[in-house]
């Protein structure tokens, strides 16, 4: 039987290096941790004012570094507001267009927060935002979890190149890009360091 | 990489890790309110029984339709086989329709990797004769961990009508494989000839005394005593048989509360199960049958989803 691959690469090829890693030093940074943390803390207030509060708010990640970042905006929330805001995981291999095209891949974790999301207001939270496939399929795998009140966006970097009807509500920085570039987004939890990188398509990873 | 799943030979560890995870999932999709993934819409999966099943047949028909594909089920009762087509005309027809996969049960054991090799589409054994019952087997790891954890290094103790049974073979396989310990315990009669060196090459023990063997099982695993394949004379008396390998009331209390009891069904309540047993609060069968449609969603998952290889 075919082995699964991780759904990692959704829209960018993302780099996986282990946290002990040397420094991966290909391409340039764009965003280092304390820009990263900065972006993070005005999408949270962003959240907040279009939302007029933390009322109803669910903030659902994308996996695998959506789920990070929406941690790290509801914590924010927590600090400013005082009010924990529901953070689940919504994986979206399920409902992805491509399955056909590449082998086989396992899914990763699905979490709805015990509340729902009936009626609620939901932000998806991702890292990139390219083609808008892994978006569109996000909203079809919440089709099949309830109906939102209302569903809006939110991601560290638009880079462009859409290929859908797609826009965020929130961006942490709009990155112009060529198609053939790389953006790699890294995070403390899961690579040691957070910083987003981009690199040519020749460039060593 | 393989396009079947003939035996749990197909499979090793890692890939029974990424199946089991993605059963996982799968289990929370059957939790739902929606119950439907599109993961495999547009593909069409046959489920060819020959032989009678209401779990195994079910749970495939099941699975299939949540995953978004077309099911369709034709058993040998009602197929053009009981006007005499042999299986290969039979399967051969089938296939030509276009179809993806084939789940098949059939009464003879290697009919599955006989079917593979016939038509192009991804066949499933659900079950061949004496041979192999990997699905099952794989749905069984599944229920264990979910009770117990990793099963690495756990005591599995299989019970039964070891001579006639495809699920005590594929669960030998599927356990070892996960780094568990096997006792395999029958009457003398019901253990299959050559397991010692099956036993000796797999790594697990034999035993012909329940009772020595229970005490130290972490988990306990009954089999069904197969009436239909068998001719007759392998125990003196139902009563005997329960006697010396019946789960019973007693031994239940050997066992304590908190070892896992598994029945691949259908139970001979009575025979080689107690009601008291069977229903017990550590009784997994009905976690079994729940688990067998998220297992098997995640079968075909992984043979369908896919690029074709």
């Amino acid at each position: 039987m075919p082995t699964p691959q991780t759904p990692d690469d959704r829209d960018v090829p993302t780099v996986d290096a282990p946290a002990d890693a040397p420094a991966d030093a290909a391409g340039r940074v764009v965003l280092d941790a304390r820009d990263i943390s900065r972006v993070l803390t005005r999408i949270s207030h962003e959240i907040l004012e279009r939302n007029k509060g933390p009322q109803d708010l669910v903030l659902l990640g994308i996996p695998t570094r959506g789920v990070g970042l929406a941690r790290r905006i509801a914590a924010r929330i927590a600090a400013t507001e005082g009010v924990e805001v529901p953070v689940g995981a919504l994986d979206v291999t399920f409902y992805r267009d491509d399955l056909r095209q590449q082998p086989t891949r396992g899914p990763q974790r699905t979490q709805v927060p015990p509340g729902g999301i009936d009626g609620r207001t939901v932000v998806l939270v991702d890292d990139v935002l390219f083609s808008g496939r892994t978006v569109r399929a996000a909203l079809d795998a919440m089709n099949d979890l309830g109906r939102p009140e209302v569903v809006r966006l939110a991601v560290l970097v638009d880079r462009g190149h859409r290929q859908l009807p797609i826009r965020a509500d929130h961006v942490g920085k709009n990155l112009p890009s060529a198609r053939t570039e790389r953006v790699m987004v890294r995070l403390e939890e899961l690579d040691g360091r957070d910083e987003v990188r981009i690199a040519g398509p020749g460039e060593e990873r | 990489m393989r396009r079947h799943l003939l035996s749990v030979d197909d499979v090793d560890a890692d890939e029974i890790a990424a199946l089991l995870a993605t059963a996982t999932e799968m289990h929370d999709v059957q939790r739902r309110q929606v119950k439907k993934l599109p993961a495999l819409r547009g593909r069409t999966v046959i489920n060819l029984f020959f032989e009678d099943s209401t779990r195994t047949r079910s749970s495939f028909e099941i699975a299939g339709k949540w995953l978004s594909a077309d099911t369709v089920n034709i058993t040998g009762k009602g197929s053009s086989a009981s006007k005499g087509e042999s299986l290969r005309d039979t399967v051969r027809t089938i296939a030509a329709m276009g179809v993806d996969a084939l789940v098949i049960r059939h009464g003879a054991s290697g009919s599955a990797q006989q079917v593979a090799q016939w038509v192009d589409a991804s066949v499933v054994n659900a079950g061949d004769g004496t041979h192999e019952h990997p699905s099952q087997a794989l749905l069984d790891a599944y229920t264990l961990q979910q009770r117990m954890g990793p099963l690495e290094g756990r005591h599995v103790v299989l019970v039964g009508d070891l001579t006639h049974s495809r699920v005590f073979r594929s669960n030998v396989k599927c356990l070892t494989k996960l780094g568990a310990e096997v006792t395999a315990v029958a009457p003398p009669t019901l253990m299959p000839s050559g397991v010692e060196a099956w036993s000796r090459e797999a790594g697990f023990a034999t035993s012909y005394d329940l009772d020595e063997v229970l005490p130290k099982a972490d988990a306990v695993m009954m089999l069904r005593v197969q009436r239909e394949r068998m001719a007759g004379g392998y125990f003196p008396s139902a009563r005997e048989y329960t006697v010396g390998y019946g789960l019973t009331r007693d031994r239940l209390d050997v066992l304590g509360p908190d070892v896992p009891i598994c029945h691949p069904g259908p139970m001979n309540r009575g025979l080689e199960i107690a009601a008291d047993a069977a229903d017990a609060a550590q009784s997994l069968v009905l976690d079994q049958v729940s688990a067998g449609v998220a297992v098997r969603m995640a079968i075909l998952y992984h043979l369908l989803a896919g690029e074709d290889s």
